[in-house]
């Protein structure tokens, strides 16, 4: 049901926007800013809102190569840790709250973020975590370091209302709205054939789309037959247990008519049972939902501890996670350095690597935030609010600015010097009609969205029940939300106003001296 | 005669049977999975292996208390089921009294590990329902091993990190010593460098300028003198 959807964006939105921003860096070899400011001097407000939200993104995604190297680190032990609980302080048994809920989700909850129980009650910085994200953080600056060609990339977790979602998965696994790709593009050579690449990259990113997600369903599948299967094991010991029956008499098939048997003939111990007697279900199982970031080290931890050889497994999905992360890291950083870099102002006093590692220390200073207990709560703020509307408004404002602003033929014609060949008519109308108005509409159901749910709210680890619940978000986080959305939106109207005043200003001094 | 001997033994086993029954005093339940534990190679729990059980707490009492007068008629047994479970007291010498639970609750804990073997199960599969096992704790290394993972790649990455910087920064004198030499035989006239407007020509194919592709020297198209 997602994937018609999914194939209608990307043809309407993600193809015709990719091959946009590729054009527009390749052609004004400028980084976002440039050259946006190039295509009008009213739009420079664009590039600096790409950069505003590169720079949300960045500091705040690089915490998920923290966990992964966390994760990785802990891979090299026989068992896992997440397999086992742990055993609680008089060794008679296992810790309390591991009992409640499962062994993954305690690691997770417990021995890696070491959660508090509400955004208000902050916490220390877990040490841990701060090393592991200063060597994220590293690697990313030593990345920068050697240069790279390759595109970023983002995974961006499903939202439930499809359209938003294949939208914004295309929007973000192809790195739109960034500025990224500007950037990367204008290191291109001028005769560069991007329209193929612009292509060949949306193709291929789906069809890698496609296939992780045929992984991630199947791991999710497998999680949840076994965590069936041994709930209806539980169900049964605790029978054989309770009346003494002989073992192997009672099977996942004939379960339920035993079940009936023993209410008809012991009906007094059978009610004393009833409220230990889980109903297992598949469905429930295939329902449980993990919010965030929490399904990629959850439920994929669960189902590698399943697995034969698990710390082999483990290995190696930990180090695709950080090779995709630290992808994404590297077309973020490139967003935000290469404008800087392409100012006279700055690069003239300061080398390359100075710059570079200033960024990087900067948004790992602001990175140790996450950190602390409550870090998770701000990381799903970030998460939700940096990019998401902010995004959808910078492309918008990039496609009407080039297809009216600077002119579709002129743009046309700049593509014919690049490639050498003419704009096939599909491109014009999908950057003249289509994907203008299907963001304008996305946009609208979005704010609609909003305003219709009222308060936002959060899901906090409750440690005491061992499962998540639903809290408000305090006044100060509302605030946060908002100022996330309005400093990257804002950009775009003050660069026009802060230009239409410069203007003024030059044409008034003019007039005056003559 | 024969009656009497026939009233005492009705009297001893009527005794004995109040001894041992479900939740008596000092009598502990006892489970076994053994089809969990072995599968296919499972054993069928017949009065060979009660036997063997009466045998095992015997020789536990023995090893406890070190006193050597427990016998394996000391220990009863009685309502045996299908699960396999069944309940266990320990009578003392005079098959009057039992023995309290805790002195016998200890000697199990104590000798948990032949039990357990003698049977071919472990604490899972052969379970004292009151008596709970001391779990083995993991095996901790004194420094935790994702420390030194974590420092190991951390000491690679800086390493990397301090050559790219050196050999930037190298590159860059060398650049530098490069132009100051050129500009020091230019001005002995011994080079010439072609120069537009004041720039060199090699400058001019970074980003910043652009190459009018009419005015490239094309000899071809120049007749050849």
């Amino acid at each position: 049901g997602f994937l018609i959807p999914y194939f209608i964006m990307l043809i309407v939105e993600g193809m015709p926007l990719l091959y946009l921003e590729l054009a527009v860096g390749q052609r004004m070899r400028q980084g976002s800013i440039g050259a946006w400011k190039i295509i009008s001097p009213y739009l420079c407000g664009v590039g600096v809102a790409s950069v505003v939200v590169s720079f949300f993104l960045s500091m705040y995604y690089n915490v998920i190569n923290a966990w992964a190297f966390w994760y990785l680190f802990h891979s090299f032990q026989d068992p896992l840790p997440w397999a086992t609980c742990p055993l609680n302080s008089n060794r008679t048994g296992y810790e309390e709250e591991c009992e409640k809920t499962s062994s993954t989700q305690y690691f997770w909850y417990r021995q890696t973020l070491n959660i508090s129980p509400s955004l208000e009650v902050s916490g220390a910085v877990q040490w841990e975590q701060a090393l592991c994200l200063t060597l994220a953080w590293l690697v990313v600056y030593l990345c920068i370091l050697r240069g790279t060609e390759s595109t970023g990339k983002l995974e961006q977790l499903s939202n439930p209302k499809t359209w938003i979602s294949a939208a914004t998965q295309i929007f973000f696994s192809l790195g739109l709205g960034f500025g990224s790709l500007i950037a990367f593009a204008s290191y291109n050579e001028p005769s560069n054939n991007c329209e193929r690449h612009a292509i060949i990259v949306s193709l291929i990113n789906s069809a890698t789309s496609i296939f992780a997600s045929i992984v991630t369903f199947s791991i999710y599948g497998f999680k949840a037959t076994f965590n069936y299967e041994s709930c209806i094991n539980k169900v049964i010991l605790l029978l054989l247990n309770a009346f003494d029956l002989e073992e192997g008499s009672l099977t996942a098939d004939n379960l339920n008519e035993m079940k009936d048997y023993l209410m008809a003939t012991h009906p007094q111990e059978y009610a004393q049972l009833l409220p230990q007697l889980k109903n297992c279900s598949l469905e429930a199982e295939l329902d449980t939902a993990v919010q965030g970031t929490g399904l990629a080290f959850i439920v994929y931890s669960e189902a590698i501890k399943n697995m034969e050889v698990s710390q082999l497994y483990s290995v190696l999905y930990f180090v695709m996670l950080l090779m995709l992360g630290i992808g994404s890291m590297l077309g973020n950083t490139a967003a935000i350095l290469t404008p800087l870099t392409d100012s006279k102002v700055i690069a003239t006093r300061f080398p390359k690597e100075v710059i570079s590692g200033v960024v990087c220390f900067i948004n790992c200073i602001i990175g140790l935030i996450f950190t602390m207990e409550a870090g998770n709560y701000w990381f799903d703020i970030f998460n939700d609010y940096a990019a998401t509307l902010s995004l959808l408004l910078i492309v918008l404002v990039e496609t009407i600015a080039v297809c009216y602003i600077y002119g579709l033929r002129r743009f046309e014609k700049d593509l014919h010097t690049m490639i050498g060949r003419k704009l096939n008519w599909y491109w014009k109308v999908m950057w003249a009609f289509a994907s203008p108005l299907l963001i304008i509409s996305l946009f609208i159901f979005y704010l609609t969205d909003y305003i219709l749910t009222g308060t936002l709210q959060y899901q906090a680890w409750d440690g005491t029940q061992g499962q998540l619940v639903t809290k408000d978000y305090p006044g100060y986080a509302l605030a946060v939300i908002g100022l996330l959305v309005a400093s990257s939106t804002m950009c775009i109207p003050l660069g026009a106003l802060v230009t239409f005043v410069r203007k003024r200003l030059k044409r008034e001094s003019v007039s005056t001296v003559a | 005669m024969l009656q009497v001997l026939l009233l005492t033994f009705s009297v001893v086993t009527v005794a004995r049977a109040e001894l041992c029954k479900p939740d008596a005093q000092n009598a502990f339940k006892v489970r076994l999975s053994i089809k969990t534990a072995l599968g296919d190679n499972a054993y069928a729990w017949d009065a060979n292996e009660e036997y063997l059980f009466k045998a095992m707490v015997a020789f536990t009492m023995r090893r406890y208390s070190s006193k050597t007068t427990t016998q394996i008629s000391n220990v009863l047994l009685c309502n045996v089921t299908d699960r396999v479970s069944f309940w266990f007291v320990v009578t003392d010498s005079s098959k009057n009294t039992t023995v309290p639970g805790s002195e016998v609750e200890a000697a199990i804990r104590m000798n948990r590990n032949r039990i357990n073997n003698a049977f071919l199960l472990s604490d899972k599969t052969l379970q004292f329902l009151k008596i709970s096992s001391t779990l083995a704790p993991p095996v901790e290394p004194s420094t935790p091993v994702w420390l030194i993972v974590f420092g190991v790649v951390l000491c690679l990455i800086v390493a990397a990190i301090v050559f790219l910087v050196v050999a930037g920064i190298q590159q860059r004198k060398k650049k530098n010593k490069e132009s100051t030499e050129r500009e020091n035989l230019e001005e002995k006239g011994e080079v010439t460098i072609t120069i537009e407007n004041g720039i060199p020509c090699e400058t001019l194919d970074l980003k910043a300028g652009h190459i009018n592709g009419v005015f490239s020297a094309d000899d071809e198209r120049f007749t050849s003198l």
